[in-house]
């Protein structure tokens, strides 16, 4: 995992989970890990430092809103973005975005 | 007093894979420019070419409003809902993603290129349960109107979606006109032009050249040489 950019997914539906980190992972540069969630993504958190967390569809506003505060608390330089999708489309868009990598 | 933003065909962002010629209006992909973003809740506006037979393999969506209009040919549809459809020209599909979905979308012929339209626009609602339709488009009674594809009601023509946002075809002959009047306060209308020349408010456009106006209650369409267009009324605050 070297150099890779490390994402963390937080999702409510395992099979578009499974989707998003397959399209992710595909990626050389990204590394992916997934979860359902809050409280898996807080303690996933804890233990390790993601460079961003992509917020899948299905979560609460208010389960965001915890989630950016408690998140932000631990790592507060992490990059917390929403889902929207795509494949290549805004999905691989959002990362670079976040990351600024692309100008 | 009505404000204006010029995005010409030339000026759009695009992508060669071979099997797929990707024109984007907006933002997408390897395209990035922080100014082509979005026009309102008007987030993604791809004019997509797939070769016989390939097309876009399982990919997810959430939370979009995502707007399929073929030009020629047929796009073949799946999604993890358990809806299979084909759309060709004279029809309109639309998912609404909400919590989630994924889908595919193949060119349902092999021996001819698919063109198509997809739009996407953010929803005015979070997480709704994820939908799909497809329907065809009424053809005009008369020359020289619009006919309604799309708008926030299920009940009226076209296809509905969780914003406040109407979408009409038009087709004007040469030297007609037609004035448009916006749906609502506070939305603008994003005029994309599919064959031919028109003017708006004066404004010459050209095929795929792409027009937003806001900030008016309506503006004049006039076809310098027999046009098509599609007119996107979206809130500019969303």
């Amino acid at each position: 995992m070297e150099n890779r950019t490390e994402i963390l997914v937080v999702g409510t539906h395992e099979d578009i989970l499974k989707t998003i980190l397959r399209l992710l992972n595909a990626e050389n540069a990204w590394y992916a890990e997934g979860v359902l969630g809050c409280e898996e993504a807080i303690a996933k958190c804890k233990s390790h430092a993601y460079a961003i967390v992509l917020l899948g569809g299905g979560l609460a506003e208010p389960e965001e809103a915890r989630l950016k505060t408690e998140i932000k608390k631990i790592h507060p330089a992490i990059h917390i973005i929403p889902h929207y999708g795509g494949g290549s489309g805004l999905l691989y868009a959002e990362i670079h975005s976040a990351l600024g990598t692309r100008t | 007093m009505a404000q204006t933003v010029l995005h010409t065909a030339a000026s759009r962002g695009g992508a060669d894979h071979g099997w797929l010629k990707s024109y984007h209006t907006f933002s997408f992909a390897s395209y990035y420019n922080p100014e082509r973003v979005n026009f309102g809740a008007l987030r993604v506006l791809n004019d997509d070419a797939v070769d016989g037979g390939r097309g876009f393999g399982e990919h997810p969506h959430d939370n979009m409003e995502i707007i399929s209009i073929p030009l020629s040919g047929a796009l073949e549809h799946k999604d993890s809902m358990g809806n299979i459809g084909t759309i060709e020209p004279g029809e309109i599909q639309v998912m609404s993603a909400g919590t989630g979905m994924y889908h595919t979308e193949y060119n349902k012929n092999k021996d001819q290129r698919v063109k198509f339209l997809q739009i996407w626009v953010f929803p005015n609602k979070r997480n709704v349960e994820p939908r799909y339709d497809q329907v065809k488009i009424d053809t005009p009674e008369k020359p020289n109107t619009l006919v309604q594809i799309l708008s926030p009601n299920p009940e009226d023509a076209g296809v509905w979606i969780h914003q406040d946002a109407w979408f009409n075809l038009g087709k004007l002959e040469k030297g007609s006109q037609i004035t448009y009047s916006l749906q609502k306060k506070g939305n603008g209308a994003y005029i994309f032009v599919l064959e031919g020349d028109i003017e708006i408010n004066g404004q010459p456009l050209s095929a795929r050249d792409g027009f937003g106006i806001w900030d008016t209650d309506s503006f004049s369409i006039e076809a310098s040489a027999a046009a098509e267009f599609l007119i996107m009324d979206v809130p500019m605050e969303f």
